[in-house]
């Protein structure tokens, strides 16, 4: 768990097309419901041509910046395999890889959903309370697809395959 | 909306919140990153919002609106405000009655833009008061702010943006009972101050620098900028996003943050300077507020020139800060976009890559295409340059090359500035002639699926005229129109462009197949029109 006043950094990556900007933005707003300051921020445009897009989220007493600084992230949640080697350098020491492995994906039954499942994994690290969790997941996805993106968060709080940095 | 009324807002909702807030009777545009979300949030609290084939005529309608004592409302990116810039600097010297903030939204570092100039320069050039919001709470303070003062001196107003500011969420409280009241709209004749004609214009630049002056004395004593406690030995002046990552960066610094830095307030600053023991200015893209500080003889600090390249972040201003001028570890490169899976461009790109041809490209989407696979494009400079320069390959090559252009330009950018190169074609049509294939796929894609004259619909999707790329053509006396699926028969399409290339006239082939991501859309929208007004 992260301590009371200290801000938190988060950053987000994939592809274009796989729900970055999507967790990066439950993930704000989680922060924002339970108090937080929160700034959240993101490069899109011709990144989203199935290229890396990245997104940084940040929160706490006071957030400055909008922009994670390099080598500065408590947690980095990579949705795509292939995209967590070349995100790795944005983690400080002794911060929390979160990846597609790190979750049972054959469970999901929508495989779009994997970038709710791993914030159901980072959710068990931060102090947010998890039915604020829950009203961010409930207010940032289609209705339709509700069902599956809460079942999805679900198993990633049950997660617990991480990789810390040295 | 939290218990403390506040909201988690980008930028672009906060401008549009603060324009709808405020009155704003018109907002107009051309979609461009970052800036696009602005009119798109205008309009869905409902507020009327347009996009203008292009920035010029956007800002062109605002200026009409204001005029008539309306408040007006134009955005577009960085490089939008070189197409409009025409009617900008006039305008300044006719002023406005009602209110007019421009909006430029920058995009340093160039996430995706052509290139990363900074629009600072824009308001000294044309002499138009501006804002640099650093969060949404203040994009959506100065824009409020800008439409007062818009109204007080009748002056257009720049809120420049950048990327980070446009594109970052932050918390907002909006105060919707600050917003003064819109002033009733209607006309009053006035032609001394609104037809510029030289005799008129000469009194109307004395009185800009006039109405610059007294605002200056504005910002002096009542402009949006602050003074930050901290220790003197170091004070920073900064504004817009690098000063909150300098805040960051230097958080026991003392600092001036500029909100309004056109007309910058000299005196408050030299005070400031004069305060600590070094002062630096810590700002993002050109040296221009340390150059306009130097120039009023205040002894200030600049950075080195390796961080006028790309965005500022915290590391980087800590860097300037202590003088590091180290290479900086480039992050490893991540994965290049490309061109979807089953984009109806592939086709025909393959086709030209097959045939060898020399691609005058334009900016969109298929921008994609000079990157791998196909590399089937060769140039790439800014809206509508592909017919000009196409045109100008052709003048110059000699005849065995000229014979291998090609003009390849998106439906959206065709409206925006390719119409004038086509009639150029016509006008000046080189000896091999010459092929423009204007790839139609039914949406401006590359910003985000925003509709053009060229769908027939408007900003919130609704039935309008619509422009028709082939009648446009055959009207303009083009001697060969096609429209054709590239992606129903790749070969015969190939085949198409290869006879277009053999004649010695001017050929027009529009691509027409909808962009994948937008069929959908499109089809329901199409549906939708069926069950209201049912084909006979």
């Amino acid at each position: 768990m992260t301590s009371g006043g200290a801000q938190v950094n988060i950053v987000f990556a994939g592809l274009g097309g796989q729900g970055v900007l999507k967790a990066s933005d439950i993930a704000a707003d989680a922060a924002f419901r339970s108090g937080f300051d929160v700034k959240k921020s993101e490069i899109h445009g011709m990144s989203q041509r199935g290229g890396s897009v990245s997104s940084d989220v940040r929160f706490g007493r006071l957030v400055h910046s909008p922009m994670v600084p390099p080598g500065e992230a408590d947690f980095l949640v990579v949705i795509a395999p292939d995209q967590v080697e070349v995100n790795r350098w944005q983690l400080r020491a002794g911060g929390v890889l979160i990846a597609p492995a790190s979750v049972d994906q054959r469970a999901l039954a929508n495989k779009k959903t994997l970038n709710v499942a791993l914030l159901g994994l980072l959710s068990t690290f931060v102090e947010i309370p998890e039915e604020r969790w829950l009203e961010a997941v409930r207010a940032n996805v289609p209705e339709r697809f509700l069902d599956a993106n809460l079942a999805a968060f679900a198993l990633g709080r049950q997660a617990a395959h991480t990789e810390v940095m040295e | 909306m939290r218990a403390d009324d506040t909201i988690l807002a980008s930028g672009d909702e906060a401008v549009a919140l603060a324009a709808r807030h405020a009155g704003v009777a018109l907002g107009t545009g051309y979609p461009g990153t970052p800036s696009t979300e602005i009119l798109e949030a205008f309009s869905e609290l409902g507020g009327r919002a347009q996009w203008a084939p292009n920035e010029k005529v956007a800002l062109e309608v605002a200026i009409g609106a204001a005029f008539a004592n309306a408040r007006a409302l134009v955005t577009m990116k960085h490089v939008g405000l070189n197409v409009a810039a025409d009617p900008l600097f006039t305008a300044a010297y006719t002023g406005v009655s009602g209110a007019l903030v421009v909006v430029s939204a920058d995009d340093p570092g160039m996430a995706s833009s052509q290139n990363e100039q900074d629009n600072r320069h824009y308001a000294v050039a044309a002499g138009i008061p501006m804002f640099e919001p650093s969060d949404s709470q203040e994009a959506y303070d100065f824009t409020f702010q800008a439409i007062e003062i818009s109204e007080r001196w009748k002056l257009p107003v720049m809120l420049r943006l950048t990327t980070r500011v446009c594109h970052s969420k932050s918390v907002l409280r909006p105060r919707p009972a600050q917003a003064p009241e819109p002033p009733p709209v209607s006309y009053s004749k006035n032609i001394r101050l609104r037809v510029m004609i030289p005799s008129n214009a000469r009194p109307a630049h004395r009185r800009l620098r006039a109405k610059l002056a007294e605002i200056a004395q504005w910002n002096e004593a009542s402009g949006p900028n602050r003074e930050l406690e901290g220790e003197r030995s170091l004070g920073i002046v900064s504004s817009g996003i690098a000063a909150v990552h300098a805040r960051e960066a230097a958080p026991h610094a003392a600092m001036l943050k500029l909100g309004m830095t056109y007309p910058l307030p000299l005196q408050a600053v030299a005070a400031f300077a004069r305060s600590v023991q070094r002062c630096v200015v810590i700002e993002e893209g050109d040296p221009w507020l340390v150059e306009a500080l130097r120039a009023a003889g205040i002894a200030v600090e600049g950075k080195p020139e390796m961080y006028r390249f790309g965005e500022l972040n915290v590391s980087r201003v800590r860097r300037i800060l202590e003088g590091d001028v180290s290479p900086e570890a480039a992050p490893p490169p991540g994965k290049p976009p490309e061109l979807c899976a089953g984009c109806p461009h592939r086709s025909v790109f393959q086709a030209l890559k097959n045939l060898d041809c020399i691609v005058a490209g334009d900016i969109g989407c298929y921008s994609l295409g000079a990157l791998a696979p196909f590399e089937a494009l060769d140039t790439v400079v800014c809206m509508g340059a592909a017919i000009g320069m196409g045109l100008g390959l052709r003048h110059a090559l000699p005849e065995d090359q000229a014979r291998r252009v090609v003009s390849v330009i998106g439906d959206g950018t065709f409206v925006h500035s390719g119409i004038t190169g086509l009639v150029e074609a016509i006008y000046n049509p080189p000896s091999t002639g010459h092929l423009l294939i204007i790839l139609d796929n039914g949406t401006t894609a590359m910003t985000g699926m925003q509709e053009h004259p060229g769908t027939g619909r408007t900003l919130n999707h609704q039935r309008t005229g619509k422009l028709v790329f082939e009648d446009l053509a055959r009207s303009l006396g083009v001697p060969s129109v096609h429209v054709v699926d590239p992606t129903l028969n790749p070969r015969a399409f190939e085949e198409l462009v290869a006879e277009c290339l053999k004649r010695r006239e001017i050929s027009v082939i529009v691509a027409r197949r909808t962009c994948l991501l937008a069929t959908g859309r499109i089809k329901e929208m199409e549906k939708a029109d069926r069950a209201v007004c049912p084909v006979e």
